[in-house]
């Protein structure tokens, strides 16, 4: 797990996403989904600086980090898996999937396993249906999978 | 554009990027430049080319020669033969005429045969979406050029009403009466946003005119800013479309280099700016009002309204929030003019709508078809039938808020009014065809879940309600369900509807409603004899609370 990050990556991190999108009130979710998407989730000390530099409360910046679930506050495994639960991946098989997933990982969803090396979630919709079911796997798409192919596709992440 | 001898675009949907389209947008790379030919000919990886069922596909301009699918191995024959000796390859080539999964245009009189004619989906596939003189070539800005030189911003608005154009983010609200509700606002400064949030289960439209013409949305956005009297635009992108964001920044710059965006615009008085507003992953951002709140930097909560944005929006000030199919038809409509829009389509509802096709059927994938089709033709035409020649039973319209849709209106055209005065929603556009194999108690539980995730918390009966349906509709398909359960969810989806502050909560009972209304029998099956007719549901009894957490 990516915990106790160093400081002067997340500093670093922090001031390369403040430099993209300035410091204006409309570029708070944009600068959170920036330094989420670098460090894999936003460390206390990266919402302490924002909250500086956009002029911010912190209490109201924890209450937007939260709500987005792009952005998470909690340290995550090395590999997140999404898996799409929305109806017409759910029609086209899905449903068979997701429970291979469960056996295969031994964890819930919203869980990361013991060894830092998994955290499942599952999301709604990607826009990707036309190959449902779907699973993200990081940034990896895999589209129309097969219970029997699960196991081979975590397999390649260490 | 550059003098070019042909131009070669390899299908980059999501489909295709699966079945190794960046792998042959590679080898063609390299064997273009081994051929000597890179001067001569114009490469890109593109968004869907349209061709789901032959993907990766890869199509050949001027001659528009479509091969597909295309695989590693084949790049050097179709290299040497199409462009090294200019003569079609005709081992990887896919006749034309076959419709399946295509834009198409019918004529509104039933019986004819599909001409092909395209809107909002004309450029995508066809253009390089990375180069603004590919745009330009096939009419770009042209619209945008004659709205601030030509007509006054009025002019504008009233040309837009004339076209009869109807939004085509869910609600289907006039647009030209919308842009007047905005340019009738007071005060100086306003907004013009596209809503580019497209997070319904089952719709990717938006998406692929994002990542196929980005342009036109950026010049749609423009000509609404001048309508209205705003010198600033939006747009605001689903966290997950990272290809369509790219794809916009670029657009934008490009724009700006050749002075249709920025400063005074074909050299008049008008300026306008665009942004790219990345969301963070959450559906209800798509709601206008939760939307400015989002890019506000605050949770995106809707607002209670009124006041509506069009007079309190972003910063609380006069505000346009259009969805992107809705603003893909404004070029067109401002070019070809309102009379020519409204052949398409019915009287009410004119020009054309995208469906994305999903589910049970032959070939899954996008249409893009005059308003008034019926499911049928979509399923037969379209869809090519259904899948291992299973009976056709029900339809989910419009993605999670959408209606379920029985056999029995199959027949009904899908339009706007025709919808809604047969009780059921056209919503965003997405067609998910089930077969007799899917069973209701499943479906239902698979909607509400969704809303049960995806409610923002603001209001009770959302909140609560979605997740006591969710254990209700559980509880059914474990065969541990009661009769007296079908009442309480009856009674909650008419709370939902009734009770709650937004759209989201007021749509989330539809998809059961319906099922309880045209299914009840097989509903009642898994109650009174623990059985699951489509053979779907585990009934093992074994449910337990903390399964809804999941
Ligand atoms: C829960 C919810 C989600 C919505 N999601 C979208 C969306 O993703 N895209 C969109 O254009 N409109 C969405 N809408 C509709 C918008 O609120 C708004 O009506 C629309 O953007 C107006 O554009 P139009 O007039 O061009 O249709 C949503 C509405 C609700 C209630
Ligand atoms: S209806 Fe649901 S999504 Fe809408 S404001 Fe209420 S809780 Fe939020
Ligand atoms: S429903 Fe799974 S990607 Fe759309």
């Amino acid at each position: 797990m990516q915990e106790n990050q160093p400081v002067e990556k997340t500093t670093a991190v922090v001031e390369a996403a403040l430099q993209h999108h300035g410091t204006n009130r409309d570029e708070l979710i944009p600068i959170l989904n920036e330094i989420n998407q670098q460090i894999g989730y936003l460390p206390a000390a990266s919402l302490e600086k924002v909250s500086q530099a956009l002029r911010i409360p912190k209490s109201q910046l924890f209450s937007s980090a939260t709500f987005y679930r792009m952005l998470s506050i909690t340290p995550r495994g090395r590999h997140v898996i999404q898996f799409c639960e929305s109806a017409p991946c759910h029609v086209e098989g899905g449903r068979q999937v997701w429970h291979t997933i469960l056996d295969e990982l031994g964890i819930l969803p919203g869980e990361t396993s013991k060894d830092g090396r998994w955290t499942l979630e599952t999301t709604s919709c990607l826009g990707i249906c036309g190959v449902g079911p779907v699973l993200l796997v990081d940034e990896d798409i895999y589209g129309n999978v097969r219970p029997e192919q699960v196991a081979e596709i975590l397999a390649r992440y260490a | 554009m550059k003098a070019v001898r042909s131009m070669v675009l390899v299908s980059g949907d999501p489909t295709s990027l699966e079945r190794g389209a960046q792998e042959v947008y590679h080898r063609l790379q390299e064997e273009v430049r081994q051929s000597g030919l890179s001067g001569d000919i114009s490469l890109a990886l593109v968004g869907d080319l349209g061709r789901s069922d032959i993907a990766p596909s890869v199509i050949v301009y001027p001659e528009a020669v479509i091969y597909g699918p295309v695989a590693l191995s084949n790049v050097h024959y179709l290299v040497d033969e199409h462009l090294n000796k200019g003569r079609i390859a005709v081992d990887l080539q896919t006749p034309i005429h076959n419709l399946a999964g295509h834009s198409a245009w019918l004529s509104r009189r039933k019986g004819t045969l599909p001409a092909e004619q395209r809107i909002v989906l004309e450029r995508v596939g066809k253009i390089n979406p990375e180069d603004i003189q590919d745009y330009i070539l096939y009419d770009g800005y042209r619209a945008l050029g004659k709205a601030v030189i030509e007509m006054t911003p009025a002019e504008v608005i009233a040309l837009i009403d004339r076209s009869g154009l109807k939004g085509r983010g869910g609600a289907g609200f006039p647009t030209g009466l919308k842009w007047r509700f905005v340019s009738r606002a007071g005060g100086s400064v306003k907004y013009a946003i596209c809503n580019a949030d497209e997070s319904e289960p089952g719709t990717f439209k938006d998406r692929l005119i994002l990542e196929g013409d980005p342009h036109s949305i950026i010049e749609a956005i423009t000509i609404a800013g001048y309508a209205i009297g705003a010198s600033e635009g939006y747009i605001y992108v689903r966290g997950e479309y990272r290809l369509a964001q790219q794809r916009l920044a670029t657009a934008i710059t490009q724009a700006h280099e050749m002075g249709f965006l920025g400063k005074n615009i074909f050299g008049t008085q008008f300026s306008f700016e665009i942004r790219v507003h990345s969301g963070a992953g959450a559906y209800i951002c798509g709601e206008e009002t939760a939307l400015i709140e989002s890019i506000e930097g605050k949770r995106g909560e809707p607002r209670s309204r009124p006041p509506y944005p069009t007079t309190h929006g972003l910063w609380g000030k006069p505000t346009l929030v259009n969805n992107v199919e809705t603003l893909a038809n404004i070029p067109a409509i401002l070019r070809n003019g309102p009379d020519w829009f409204q052949r398409f389509g019915t009287k009410t509802s004119p020009g054309t709508k995208v469906f994305t096709i999903l589910g049970n059927v032959n070939t899954t994938g996008v249409i893009e078809v005059p308003m008034g089709i019926t499911l049928r033709e979509v399923i037969t035409i379209y869809g090519k039938g259904m899948k291992n020649n299973a009976t056709f039973k029900l339809a989910q319209t419009g993605g999670s808020s959408g209606s379920v849709i029985p056999a029995s209106l199959q027949d009904t055209p899908m339009d706007f009014d025709s919808y809604l005065r047969a009780g059921v929603s056209l919503g965003s556009g997405a067609l998910l065809i089930c077969d007799e194999d899917t069973c209701v108690v499943d479906l239902a539980k698979a909607l509400i879940n969704f809303f049960r995730r995806e409610s923002c918390g603001k209001c009770n009966p959302c909140r609560i309600g979605t997740l006591r349906a969710y254990e209700i509709l559980s509880r059914i398909s474990e065969g541990v369900g009661s009769l007296k359960d079908l009442d309480t969810l009856q009674m909650i989806c008419e709370n939902l509807y009734q009770l709650s502050n937004c759209g989201l909560g007021q749509t989330s009972g539809t998809g059961t409603r319906d099922i309880l209304t045209h299914f009840r029998a097989e509903v009642e099956a898994h109650i009174r004899l623990k059985v699951c007719p489509a053979g779907v549901c585990s009934m093992s009894g074994r449910w337990t609370a903390s399964q809804a957490n999941g």
